[in-house]
C-alpha cells in the first residue's frame, strides 16, 4: 500500500473487511440501516446505484428498506474465506426483500438445519468480523428468522 | 482486420509446483509454445493472471515475465478479469494481431495458488465478487454457486446426483490428458459421500487448488507457414451485474448467453457447427447453467445433458474434453489459455485418446458469478 495509513495490521488486504476505517465509515448507511436507492420508475436497488438498471435514469433517491424478506436459497459453509474461520459453520443466503431487491447476507440466530427456502427473515445488526486483538470490530446486517414464521 | 491463427501452444502439468516460482511457471509454458510455433521474434506478451498480487505479493507481471524470458524490451502487460483473465488476455492478443499493431504475440496464463493456505485462496478467489457487499458478509465464490445449486435442484431441474455426473465426466476425460491434475475416474457415490464444502456442494465437486501455466503464440494468417492452422474466428466478452443477487433470474447467466451469441455471429457459425464446448465448469451447476445460457440446452435442462450422456466425448456436445476445471485443475487466470491449448490439440488431431472428430471448438471462461464471460471460436 502507498503512504502511511496507520490502521493496517500485518495481514494482507484479503478478506474484504480487513479495511480502512474510512471505508467502513462510508458504508455505514448500508451496513446499519440498509439504505439503497429508488428510481422515479419505481425500481429499487441494493446496494445503491447511480444509474437505474431498468430505465437508465439518473439520479436515484436514497431509500431505507424495512429489512424483512424471504430466503431465495442458502448455503452452509464449512470452508470460509480468511477472517471468517471463527464462524464456521455459518449460513449465507440470497434474500428477496419485501420491497423488491434481492440481497446477499449471512443468517444468524438459527441452526443451519432449520433454514429453508421460503423462510421469512428480518435484518438485525451483528458483528461481521473482528480484526485481531487490536483491530477493528466491523458490524453490519445479518438476517434472522421472524419468530413464528417458519414455513 | 487480419485473420489470426494460433501457431503454437505450450502447457505445463497442473499440480502443486512447490519447487517452481511464478516466473518459472510462465517461462516453461512460454518456451514450449514458442518452440511449437517455431518463431524466433516475439513482439508482445499478454499475461492472464488473477491472484499474483494477493497470493504472491507480486504485481507488474508484464515486465517481470518478459524480462525473465529474455524478451528484450517488448510490449508486455498483465490482464485481469478474475477467472476470465486468460480469455481476456487471449482476446487482447488476438486484437493486437488482427489490427496489425503486432505480428507475433505470446499469450500466457499463469497462476500460483499453493504457496498459501486454503482460507487465503478462498478469500482471494472471492475478490472476484463485490467485496464490500458479498465478501464483507463472509460470502465466498463457492457459497454463491452453492446457493444457486440448491435453488436449481429446488426448482426441480435435476437431482444432486445428476450434477455430480459433470465431475464424473470431467475426471474420466482427464485420464487421457498428460497435463491434468486428477487423472483417475470417480463415481457419483464417492462424490456424494465426500464432506460438504459449501452445502450442497461436496468437496469432490470443487476444482483443486493448484499451480499452472499455459501459453499460445498468435500470428497473422498471412505470415503463418502452416498447413492447417487453427484460426480464431470469433471472440467476444460480455459482462453482467457484479452481484448475482441483482439479476432478474440468478439462474440465467446472461453474460454467457450474450458472449456466446456474439462470438458465434462473428465467426459466422451456429450452435450446430460447434463440435465441442470447453465451458467453465467451476462447479457442476456452472456447467449446467452454461449449457442452458449458451443455448445448447433449454432452461432447466442443462443437467439432463449430463444424465443423457450428451456431454461425453461421444455425445452430442462434448464438454471439458481434457478434464476442465474440475479435473485438469483450475489455475484461475491460466484457465482460458489451457482451454485454448486443449482446443488447438483437438483441432490439430493431436488430442490422443480424447480425440474428437472436430473442426470447430468453442472455449469459454467466466469471472465471478458470471459477471464476465469470454468466448472464443476456434476452427481449422
Ligand atoms: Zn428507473
Amino acid at each position: 500500500m502507498y503512504g502511511g495509513n496507520c490502521c493496517h495490521n500485518n495481514n494482507s488486504h484479503i478478506g474484504g473487511v480487513n479495511l480502512e476505517i474510512s471505508r467502513n465509515w462510508r458504508l455505514r448507511n448500508q451496513r446499519y440501516r440498509l439504505v439503497g436507492t429508488e428510481c422515479g420508475c419505481g425500481h429499487r436497488s441494493f446496494p445503491p446505484r447511480r444509474i437505474c438498471p431498468t430505465c437508465r435514469e439518473n439520479p436515484q433517491n436514497p431509500v431505507q428498506f424495512s429489512g424483512t424478506g424471504t430466503v431465495y436459497s442458502y448455503s452452509t459453509l464449512y470452508e470460509a474465506p480468511e477472517g471468517f474461520e471463527q464462524f464456521i459453520p455459518y449460513t449465507v443466503a440470497l434474500i428477496d426483500l419485501d420491497e423488491g431487491p434481492m440481497i446477499s447476507a449471512q443468517l444468524t440466530d438459527v441452526d443451519p438445519e432449520d433454514v429453508a427456502i421460503g423462510m421469512r427473515v428480518e435484518m438485525v445488526t451483528r458483528k461481521l468480523k473482528e480484526q485481531g486483538e487490536s483491530g477493528l470490530i466491523v458490524y453490519g446486517y445479518k438476517f434472522r428468522p421472524i419468530v413464528g414464521c417458519y414455513p | 482486420m487480419r485473420e489470426v491463427v494460433i501457431a503454437g501452444v505450450g502447457q505445463i502439468a497442473v499440480r502443486e509446483h512447490w519447487e517452481t516460482s511464478l516466473r518459472d511457471l510462465a517461462y516453461q509454458s512460454i518456451k514450449k509454445a514458442v518452440s511449437d510455433a517455431g518463431t524466433d521474434s516475439v513482439d508482445a506478451l499478454y499475461i492472464g493472471n488473477m491472484l499474483a498480487g494477493e497470493l504472491s505479493g507480486q504485481e507488474h507481471l508484464g515486465a517481470l515475465i518478459s524480462d525473465y524470458c529474455g524478451f528484450d524490451g517488448i510490449e508486455a502487460v498483465r490482464i485481469e478479469a478474475a477467472a476470465a483473465s486468460g480469455g481476456a488476455a487471449l482476446r487482447q492478443g488476438a486484437m493486437s494481431v488482427a489490427c496489425g499493431l503486432n505480428d507475433c504475440v505470446v499469450v500466457t496464463g499463469v497462476e500460483q495458488m499453493t504457496d498459501v493456505l486454503q482460507d487465503k485462496v478462498t478469500a482471494g478467489l472471492s475478490l472476484a465478487l463485490d467485496t464490500e457487499y458479498e465478501l464483507a458478509s463472509g460470502i465466498s465464490l463457492a457459497a454463491l454457486f452453492a446457493i444457486l445449486t440448491r435453488r436449481y435442484v429446488h426448482e426441480g431441474c435435476c437431482s444432486p446426483e445428476d450434477l455430480a455426473l459433470f465431475c464424473v465426466n470431467a475426471q474420466k476425460n482427464a485420464v487421457g490428458n498428460d497435463y491434468a491434475m486428477f487423472r483417475r475416474e470417480i463415481t457419483v457415490d464417492t462424490i456424494m459421500r465426500s464432506p460438504m464444502a459449501a452445502d450442497p456442494i461436496h468437496v469432490l465437486e470443487c476444482p483443486p487448488v493448484c499451480d499452472g501455466s499455459a501459453s499460445v503464440v498468435l500470428l497473422p494468417a498471412e505470415k503463418a507457414d502452416l498447413e492447417a492452422p487453427v484460426k480464431i474466428t470469433g471472440s467476444a466478452v460480455a459482462t453482467g451485474t457484479i452481484g448475482v443477487n441483482n439479476r432478474p433470474d440468478p439462474l440465467v447467466f446472461e453474460s454467457v448467453r450474450d458472449s456466446t451469441e456474439k462470438a458465434l455471429r462473428m465467426a459466422g457459425k451456429t450452435r450446430e457447427d460447434v463440435d465441442f464446448y470447453e465451458l467453465h465448469d467451476l462447479f457442476p451447476v456452472v456447467a449446467a447453467l452454461s449449457l442452458e445460457a449458451s443455448g445448447f440446452a433449454k432452461k432447466g435442462e442443462g443437467a439432463l445433458m449430463a444424465r443423457n450422456g450428451d456431454i461425453a466425448l461421444e455425445g452430442k456436445i462434448p464438454i471439458t474434453t481434457m478434464g476442465g476445471c474440475k479435473a485438469r485443475g483450475n489455475p484461475v487466470g491460466a484457465c482460458g489459455i489451457y482451454q485454448a491449448a486443449e482446443a488447438v490439440l483437438q483441432l490439430r488431431q493431436q488430442a490422443g485418446k480424447n480425440q474428437l472428430p472436430c473442426e470447430v471448438g468453442m472455449i469459454q471462461c467466466m469471472g465471478g458469478t458470471a459477471a464476465t464471460t469470454i468466448t472464443h471460436i476456434l476452427e481449422v
